[in-house]
């Protein structure tokens, strides 16, 4: 059996009256993409803030790359890597730039960093790019930059936040290949997104809808359950009977 | 009007300083259609749409709309174009009652004269209507902003990604109100990343770099693929992918959710593949023929680029 390397167990988060998580019960293992699903406002931000060491839980075990939720957010966030959609690098700054910032915040040495750097820029044949300012780069780059510089400390686990939407289908086969190689080295991946076609890529998936979680497993599994053609499918026909009473 | 053409356009293109946003650009779009314009991000859909709805001006070629040139008869075209574009643009510091009520003003017409054409959409939203536009959810603020598109009963309905961002139950709820308008008589351009969505258009234009590489209807494009087509599963998706990569016969090798989807250089290779993998160390593998999806296609013609 694989490591297991964030275990929630009963995880409740309210505010003030409000629900926002509903004991939740889940496993991630080493070097598995487990995708995290559900509309907006259905719990996954609030969920990934306390899984990410951003806030603490109401109740319940949280346990994130070896460490408590509750008491040692700091550890945790020490020891994962955090990409989103919206803000990820500087674009003012080169992507030489960038990479240093990041390592020098997550304590790495300028050698250790010097070093990575070359090796970096070599594997993704950014070489010719190294001193050019991000915002003039393509999106599918700089995305792909994105993610490096979120494991370039090298976590046990990265969480992507809504990562993907939107760019090329040829560009975001590149960065899932980027995502299946981390996994192949052994980090974990939790990746948040609402786009249902993203989850077909995950080696497991987690719907959540209205605060708890309505399906848990692997793409293959869940199409069959809810007999669908896709992961879409089954989420429309777990989350559309209550849209309709709204 | 008898022509059934409601957008022509013949050799358009539009730059912007050195960078060619479109380039000879040759399509049309006929009455009652619902036309979808598919492509990634920086293609050149917005630029399209903008030029329709006569936001900017083309460089070079001949673009008319329900009839009207785009650059001369602009205020006729107006009043018969609804146009929602990619970003929300309602005031978000109005009710959603409100909104709708000032878009009706401003093209000189009231709710209630239209009520019939929107009720559809709004009916949705109704229940919320003394709330303000910026307090809506996405799914919400989508069917507030179609409604006041359509409140002055336009002919054409010029959508810039309107489910980019909304989720999957309100995009599939969104595609059921535009089949709705279709009965209405309104034609319907609307661009989308989404290539599911394609399957949804009565016809599509794949954009990419600010050419059209293909316009047709959804099936003929997806039979317009060349070759066969094999779904490989495994276990082990990166050695996997590498391993198929790495080997001459294999033409392409693009994962699709859990499978990885090929096309083969040498003919009848696909019998062997598994020998091939099993040799590599790769185990449980399966292969299968498939038929393309729209996606399959599109990569295809974006990897015959030079």
């Amino acid at each position: 059996m694989r490591e297991v390397v964030i275990r929630v167990e009963n995880l409740v988060k309210r505010f003030g009256n409000f629900v926002a998580n509903d004991h939740l019960n889940f496993e991630v293992y080493e070097g598995e993409i487990f995708g995290f699903l559900g509309a907006n406002g259905a719990g996954k931000t609030t969920a990934l803030r306390i899984l990410s060491g951003l806030s603490s839980p109401t109740g319940g075990n949280v346990m994130v790359a070896g460490f408590d939720a509750k008491r040692q957010g700091e550890k945790i966030k020490r020891n994962i890597g955090y990409m989103c959609q919206r803000f990820s690098l500087y674009n003012d700054l080169t992507v030489r730039e960038n990479i240093t910032l990041y390592g020098g915040i997550y304590g790495m040495s300028s050698s250790l960093i010097k070093q990575r750097m070359d090796e970096l820029l070599r594997q993704l044949e950014f070489e010719e790019y190294a001193d050019r300012l991000i915002g003039g780069l393509p999106l599918g780059l700089k995305q792909k930059l994105a993610f490096s510089v979120a494991i370039f400390h090298q976590p046990r686990i990265v969480f992507l936040d809504e990562p993907t939407g939107g760019v090329d289908p040829i560009a975001r086969r590149q960065f899932w290949e980027q995502i299946y190689a981390a996994a192949a080295r052994g980090i974990t991946v939790f990746v948040t997104t609402h786009y249902m076609d993203e989850a077909e890529y995950c080696d497991r998936v987690c719907i959540m809808d209205q605060g708890r979680i309505v399906a848990l497993g692997t793409p293959a599994e869940l199409k069959e359950k809810y007999n669908a053609s896709s992961i879409e499918e089954v989420f429309v026909s777990i989350a559309r009977p209550k849209e309709k009473t709204v | 009007m008898a022509d059934k053409v409601v957008i022509r356009a013949e050799d358009v293109g539009k730059r912007y300083g050195k960078l060619h946003a479109l380039r000879d650009i040759n399509l049309e779009v006929n009455r009652g259609e619902i036309f979808g314009l598919i492509g990634p991000d920086g293609a050149g859909k917005t630029t399209l749409f903008r030029l329709v709805a006569t936001l900017l001006t083309p460089d070079s070629g001949s673009l008319t709309v329900l009839g009207h040139d785009v650059v001369k008869q602009f205020r006729t075209l107006r009043k018969q174009i609804g146009y929602m574009p990619g970003r929300f643009s309602l005031y978000h510091d109005l009710t959603v009652e409100e909104n709708l009520n000032f878009y009706a003003t401003v093209f000189g017409t009231t709710v209630k004269e239209n009520y019939a054409l929107i009720a559809d959409v709004y009916s949705q939203i109704e229940p919320f209507r003394k709330r303000l536009a910026g307090k809506l959810s996405g799914g919400m603020k989508q069917k507030l902003a179609l409604s006041c598109a359509l409140i002055h009963r336009p002919a054409l309905l010029v959508l810039d990604e309107p489910t980019t961002g909304v989720d999957a139950v309100s995009r599939v709820e969104f595609w059921e109100l535009l089949r709705g308008l279709r009965e209405h008589g309104i034609t319907t351009v609307v661009s989308t990343p989404y290539m599911d969505e394609a399957m949804r258009c009565d016809r599509v234009a794949l954009i990419q770099s600010g050419q059209l590489l293909s316009i047709d209807t959804p099936t003929a494009i997806m039979e317009g693929f060349t070759g066969e087509l094999y779904s490989v599963q495994g276990t082990e998706n990166y050695s996997l992918i590498m391993a198929l990569r790495a080997n001459p016969h294999v033409h392409t090798a693009h994962p699709f959710g859990s499978s990885v989807h090929v096309t083969f250089k040498t003919e009848g290779y696909h019998a062997t593949l598994l020998q091939y993998l099993h040799e590599k160390g790769i185990e449980n593998v399966t292969i299968e023929p498939i038929s393309p999806g729209i996606e399959d296609r599109f990569l295809e013609l974006m990897e015959r680029e030079p």
